[in-house]
C-alpha cells in the first residue's frame, strides 16, 4: 500500500518537531528515515502510525485518507524501539493479541488463531519459545516476537522505530538481512527509523535524511552517497574533512596550506568537503596540494588503516581522518609525530552562502 | 466536536473527557464524603460548645498530663526507631546475605499484628506473671501499667516506618555513589554523613514524622499495657476515649483535635517534600536541556 | 591446595566494599529479636500451659467464633471496597492533571496519620442517629452505627492508603508503549485496559487488598467506638481479647490472640512469597 504524506507539521510546546514536509512512499517500498536524535524522524513515524496527531497536513494510505483515523483503525504494524512486549503474557499470547481483539464478526476461532500464531512463530524461527515470557528472551528474540506480533493481523504497512538499536553488532546484521528477506517475501510497505547510516544505506530502497524537522534529501542509497545535496547530508554520511578556503592568487588557501583549483571550479571562497578515503598520502607535497599535517594517531580498522592528522600552520575545526589500504600504508611506514602531505582526488565544493555543492575532481 | 486534525490520536486510555471527568468527579465526591467531612467534623465537634470551653478542656489537669506523657513517649520512641530503621535499611539494601528477604518480612510484623495482640505479647512477657516480669517483680521493677511499658509497645508498633520509607529509595539509588566514596578513601562515618545522608534526607525526615504521628496516636497496644490510670498512665488517645465514654463529647473532640492537628501537619509536610523534590527534578532536567542546547 | 584455601578465605573480606555490615545487621537482628521475637515467647508459654482441651474450648467458644465471623466478613468487605476505591484513586492521581490533585494525594494518607481512636469517635459521632450522616441515613431507613456495617466502615477508613500506595507506583511505571502497542494492534480502550493495563496492576492490587485485609483483621481503636460491641452481632476478635484481659483471664486472652497472631503471620508470609514469585516471572530473575 502506498503512503502519501502531505504537508505534515508538528510542534511540542514551543519546539517545532516537524516543519511542513511531504513524502511519497510507493507500494512495497522500504524506506529508511535517517537522522540524528531530535531530527523529527520518530515523530514522523508516530504520525504515520496515528500514535501522534499532526498539527496540519494530510496522510493517505493508498486511496484512503487516514488523517483523522484513530491508530486502532489504521491497521498498521508497529514495532517499538524497546519492543513493548506485554510482560505478563506468554510469547504466543503476545502474538495472538491482535487477532483476539478483533470484533467478533471478524475474529477467527480459537483453533484458527492458534494455528496462525504457530505459523508466525515458525516464520520468525521461534516456534519453540511459544510458552515463554518476554523476560526470558534475548534482545534478538524479543525483536522477532515483536515483529511477529505486528504482522499477525496482516497489515499492509509496517513501521519500525529504531528496530535494531538495542542489539549488539552481530545480531543486528543478521536481523537486518532477515527483515529485508521478509519484506521482499511478504510485499508490505515498510518505513523504519534509524540513526545508523550503514543500516539505512544497506536496508532501504530509498533513504530519507532528516534534520531539525526538515527532510534534507530523499534518494536511493547509492545516489545519496555519490551526490549529497547539502553540508548536513555530507557530514552525516561518512567522515568529511573540511578545508575552509579563501580564494587568492588563483588558489584555495588557508594560511600556509593551499590547493590548486581544478578546471571549472568556481573562483570564490568556500569549503571543500573531502571524504577520508579519497586522498593520496606522501611525505612530500605535490604540485596540486600543499596540505602539511602531523600524524597524531594510527588506528587499524579492518581492511584499512586510519590516520588521524592535525594541521600544521593552518586551521581546521576538526581532526582530519584519512583512510589508507594496508598496502599503501606499509609502503610508506608512517609513524606517529611525522609530518605528512595529503593530496585529494575528489571532493565537494560549497561556495560561501551556497547550500548545494559542486563536485570537484583533480 | 472539534475537527482539528490529529487531536483524537493523542489520547491515552481513559483520557476521553467524558470518562476522565466522571472518574475525577466520583473520586472527589467519595474522598470528600469519606475523608474530608470526618476531618472537618472533628474540629466542628471540638468547638461545638464554644472556643472558651475548648481551651478550658484542653487546659484541664488530666488533659495536660496526658499531653505531656504522650510527648514524652514519642520523644523516647522516635530516636530508637530512627536508629533501627537506618541500620536495617543499610543492611538490607547495601549487602546480600542469606535470610535477607526473611528479615524484610519480619520487619513488617508490626503492620500485620493487631495492636491489642501486640500489647498482650508485652503484658505476658513483662507482666508480673511473665518469665521476665516475675524476675523484674522480685527486683522491684514495674514495667507494665507504667510509662516504660507504654514506650515499649509504642516502639514495637511504630518500628517499621522509618525503614519502610528508606528501603525503596536506597534500593533505587544503588550502591555506586557509596562505592565511589570508598574508593576515594572515605571512612564509614564520613561515607554515611556526606554521601548517604544527603540522598536519603527527605525520606528519613518523613519516616521520622510518620513514626512520630503513629507514636503519638497509638491506641490499642497502649490501652492494654497502660492500666488507664487517670493522670498517671493515660496517653492522649486513651484520654480521648475516657472523656468520650464519660459523655464529655466536646472535651473528647478537643483532645482529638490536637491529635488531628499532628496528623494534618504530617500530611502537609509530606506534600511539601513531594513538591520540593518534583521541583528539584524539574530544575535538573531543565538544566540538562540547557546544556544540550 | 594451600593457595586454594587462602583465596577462599580472602574472598568474603574482598567482596564487601561498603562498611558497616556487622554493625547494621547486628543491630537490626538484636532489635528484631528483642522487640518482636522475644515477646512471642510469653504467648507461646502461656498457651502451652493451658493444655489442648482448654485451649480448644476457649478458641471455639460460640461467642468467640461469632467474633471471628464478624471480623472476617467485615474485613473482607472493607478490603473489597478499598480495592475498588483504591484502584480508582490511584488511577485518577496518576493519569489526570486537575486542580487539587496534590491535596487529594496528601489526603490519601490521612487514615495512616490520624490516630485510630480519633477516627473511631469521629465516625461513631458522624454516623450515630444525631450525626450528620446518621441523620440522613436514618431517614432512608439505614442504620450504620452500632451494626456490622459500622465495623466495615471503620475498617475501610483505616486501610484506604494500602491499595492506593501499592498500585500507584506500578501504574506510574507502566510504559506508554505497551498501551500504544495494544492500540496499533486494533484494541479498543476497554480492551487495552482489561488485557494490558489491568493484568499489569493485578499483583499490586492483590497485594494492596491483602494488606488492607490483614490490617482490618487487627483494627481495634477505630472499630470499638462505632461497633456497639453486642455479643454475637458486632463484637470483633480484638475486642474479645481485650475483654478477656479486663476480666484478668490471661489464658483465654492468649489463646484467642494466638489464633489472631497465627492468621496475620500466615497472611503476611503468604503475601511476601506471592509477591516475590510474581516479580520473578515479570523480571526473569
Amino acid at each position: 500500500m502506498s503512503i502519501l504524506i502531505d504537508n505534515i507539521s508538528k510542534h511540542f510546546g514551543s519546539f517545532q518537531a516537524l516543519s511542513p514536509l511531504s513524502l511519497d512512499i510507493n507500494e512495497g517500498e522500504m524506506i529508511g528515515l535517517l537522522g540524528p536524535s531530535g531530527s523529527g524522524k520518530t515523530t514522523l513515524l508516530r504520525i504515520i502510525a496515528g500514535l501522534e496527531g499532526a498539527d496540519s497536513g494530510r496522510i493517505q494510505f493508498g486511496d484512503r485518507d487516514v488523517t483523522n483515523l484513530h491508530v486502532r483503525d489504521r491497521r498498521v504494524g508497529f514495532v517499538f524501539q524497546n519492543y513493548a512486549l506485554f510482560r505478563h503474557m506468554t510469547v504466543a499470547d503476545n502474538v495472538a493479541f491482535g487477532l483476539e481483539v478483533l470484533p467478533k464478526s471478524k475474529r477467527p476461532n480459537a483453533a484458527a488463531i492458534r494455528k496462525r500464531v504457530m505459523h508466525l512463530l515458525d516464520m520468525v524461527q521461534l516456534g519453540h519459545l511459544a510458552q515463554r515470557f518476554p523476560s526470558q528472551l534475548s534482545g534478538g528474540q524479543k525483536q522477532r516476537i515483536a515483529l511477529a506480533r505486528a504482522l499477525a493481523t496482516q497489515p499492509e504497512v509496517l513501521l519500525l522505530d529504531e528496530p535494531f538499536g538495542a542489539l549488539d553488532a552481530k545480531v543486528r546484521k543478521e536481523l537486518r538481512r532477515w527483515l529485508r528477506g521478509l519484506h521482499d517475501e511478504l510485499g508490505f510497505t515498510s518505513v523504519f527509523v534509524t540513526h545508523d547510516q550503514e543500516e539505512a544505506l544497506e536496508l532501504s530502497d530509498r533513504v530519507v535524511v532528516m534534520s531539525n524537522g526538515h527532510i534534507e534529501q530523499i534518494d536511493q542509497p547509492g545516489d545519496l552517497y555519490a551526490s549529497p545535496n547539502s553540508r548536513f547530508v555530507f557530514d552525516f554520511l561518512g567522515n568529511a574533512n573540511v578545508f575552509d578556503a579563501q580564494f587568492s592568487q588563483g588558489k584555495w588557501q588557508n594560511n600556509v596550506a593551499s590547493l590548486q583549483l581544478p578546471d571549472e571550479a568556481p573562483k570564490t571562497a568556500g569549503q571543500i568537503y573531502l571524504r577520508s578515503h579519497e586522498f593520496h598520502v606522501s611525505s612530500v607535497a605535490t604540485e596540486q596540494a600543499f596540505l602539511p599535517l602531523k600524524v597524531v594517531a594510527i588506528n587499524l580498522i579492518g581492511a584499512e588503516v586510519r590516520l588521524e592528522l592535525t594541521p600544521i600552520d593552518w586551521h581546521s575545526d576538526h581532526i582530519w581522518e584519512v583512510d589508507l589500504p594496508h598496502k599503501a600504508f606499509d609502503k610508506h611506514c608512517f609513524e606517529k609525530g611525522q609530518t605528512v602531505f595529503v593530496t585529494p582526488k575528489a571532493g565537494y565544493f560549497f561556495a560561501n552562502g551556497q547550500a548545494t555543492p559542486q563536485p570537484v575532481y583533480w | 466536536m472539534s475537527n482539528r486534525p490529529g487531536q483524537s490520536h493523542q489520547l491515552r486510555v481513559g483520557d476521553r473527557p467524558l470518562i476522565k471527568y466522571s472518574l475525577i468527579g466520583i473520586t472527589l465526591l467519595l474522598t470528600i464524603l469519606l475523608l474530608v467531612v470526618p476531618l472537618i467534623s472533628i474540629f466542628q465537634q471540638a468547638l461545638v460548645e464554644g472556643v472558651g470551653h475548648y481551651f478550658a478542656s484542653l487546659l484541664e489537669g488530666d488533659t495536660l498530663h496526658a499531653i505531656g506523657l504522650t510527648l514524652f513517649v514519642a520523644l523516647l520512641t522516635v530516636p530508637i526507631n530512627l536508629v533501627f530503621g537506618v541500620m536495617l535499611a543499610w543492611s538490607v539494601t547495601r549487602f546480600e546475605f542469606p535470610g535477607r528477604k526473611l528479615l524484610m518480612t519480619l520487619m513488617d510484623i508490626p503492620f500485620a499484628v493487631s495492636p491489642v495482640v501486640a500489647g498482650l505479647l508485652y503484658l505476658l512477657l513483662y507482666g508480673n506473671n511473665g518469665w521476665i516480669g516475675s524476675w523484674l517483680y522480685d527486683q522491684d521493677i514495674q514495667l507494665m501499667f507504667a510509662w516504660p511499658g507504654i514506650v515499649m509497645v509504642t516502639v514495637f508498633v511504630t518500628c517499621p516506618f522509618v525503614a519502610r520509607e528508606l528501603i525503596p529509595l536506597m534500593q533505587q539509588q544503588g550502591r555506586e555513589d557509596e562505592e565511589a566514596a570508598v574508593i576515594l578513601g572515605a571512612s564509614g562515618w564520613q561515607l554515611f554523613r556526606r554521601v548517604t545522608l544527603p540522598n536519603i534526607k527527605w525520606a528519613l525526615i518523613y519516616g521520622v514524622i510518620l513514626t512520630n504521628a503513629r507514636a503519638v496516636g497509638e491506641f490499642g497496644a497502649v490501652s492494654v499495657v497502660s492500666g488507664n490510670i487517670r493522670g498517671e498512665t493515660n496517653t492522649l488517645p486513651l484520654h480521648v476515649q475516657l472523656q468520650y465514654e464519660d459523655y464529655q463529647a466536646a472535651a473528647a473532640f478537643a483532645s482529638a483535635s490536637l491529635l488531628a492537628l499532628i496528623a494534618l501537619i504530617t500530611l502537609l509536610f509530606k506534600a511539601y517534600i513531594e513538591w520540593h523534590q518534583e521541583k528539584l527534578m524539574r530544575n535538573e532536567s531543565d538544566q540538562e536541556k540547557q546544556v544540550a542546547k | 591446595m594451600a593457595t586454594h584455601l587462602s583465596v577462599a578465605q580472602a574472598r568474603p573480606k574482598h567482596k564487601r566494599v561498603l562498611p558497616g555490615l556487622g554493625l547494621s545487621l547486628g543491630t537490626s537482628l538484636l532489635f528484631i529479636s528483642l522487640i518482636m521475637l522475644l515477646p512471642m515467647t510469653g504467648l507461646i508459654m502461656q498457651s502451652v500451659d493451658m493444655g489442648w482441651d482448654e485451649y480448644w474450648y476457649v478458641i471455639t467458644n460460640e461467642r468467640v467464633v461469632a467474633s471471628y465471623k464478624v471480623t472476617l466478613w467485615a474485613a473482607f468487605f472493607a478490603s473489597i471496597f478499598n480495592g475498588l476505591f483504591g484502584l480508582l484513586l490511584a488511577w485518577v492521581l496518576v493519569r489526570y492533571e486537575f486542580p487539587g490533585r496534590r491535596v487529594l494525594d496528601a489526603l490519601v494518607d490521612l487514615p495512616f496519620a490520624l490516630p485510630t481512636a480519633v477516627a473511631g469517635i469521629t465516625l461513631a459521632t458522624l454516623y450515630s442517629q444525631n450525626g450528620w450522616y446518621g441523620d440522613l441515613l436514618a431517614s432512608l431507613g439505614i442504620k450504620v452505627a452500632y451494626t456490622p456495617v459500622g465495623i466495615i466502615l471503620a475498617m475501610a477508613f483505616t486501610s484506604i492508603p494500602f491499595v492506593v500506595r501499592t498500585v500507584q507506583p506500578v501504574l506510574e511505571e507502566l510504559s506508554p508503549e505497551e498501551e500504544e502497542a495494544g492500540m496499533t494492534l486494533g484494541a479498543s480502550d476497554w480492551a487495552v485496559f482489561r488485557r494490558v493495563i489491568f493484568p499489569a496492576l493485578w499483583p499490586a492490587l492483590m497485594t494492596g487488598i491483602a494488606l488492607s485485609f490483614t490490617r482490618s483483621l487487627g483494627e481495634f481503636g477505630a472499630v470499638i467506638f462505632i461497633a456497639g460491641n453486642m455479643p454475637y452481632v458486632s463484637e470483633i476478635t480484638s475486642l474479645m481479647i481485650f475483654v478477656s484481659l479486663q476480666e484478668f483471664d490471661f489464658p483465654a486472652a492468649s489463646a484467642i490472640a494466638s489464633v489472631v497472631l497465627m492468621a496475620s503471620l500466615v497472611l503476611l508470609f503468604a503475601i511476601n512469597v506471592w509477591q516475590a514469585r510474581y516479580l520473578r516471572r515479570l523480571h526473569g530473575r
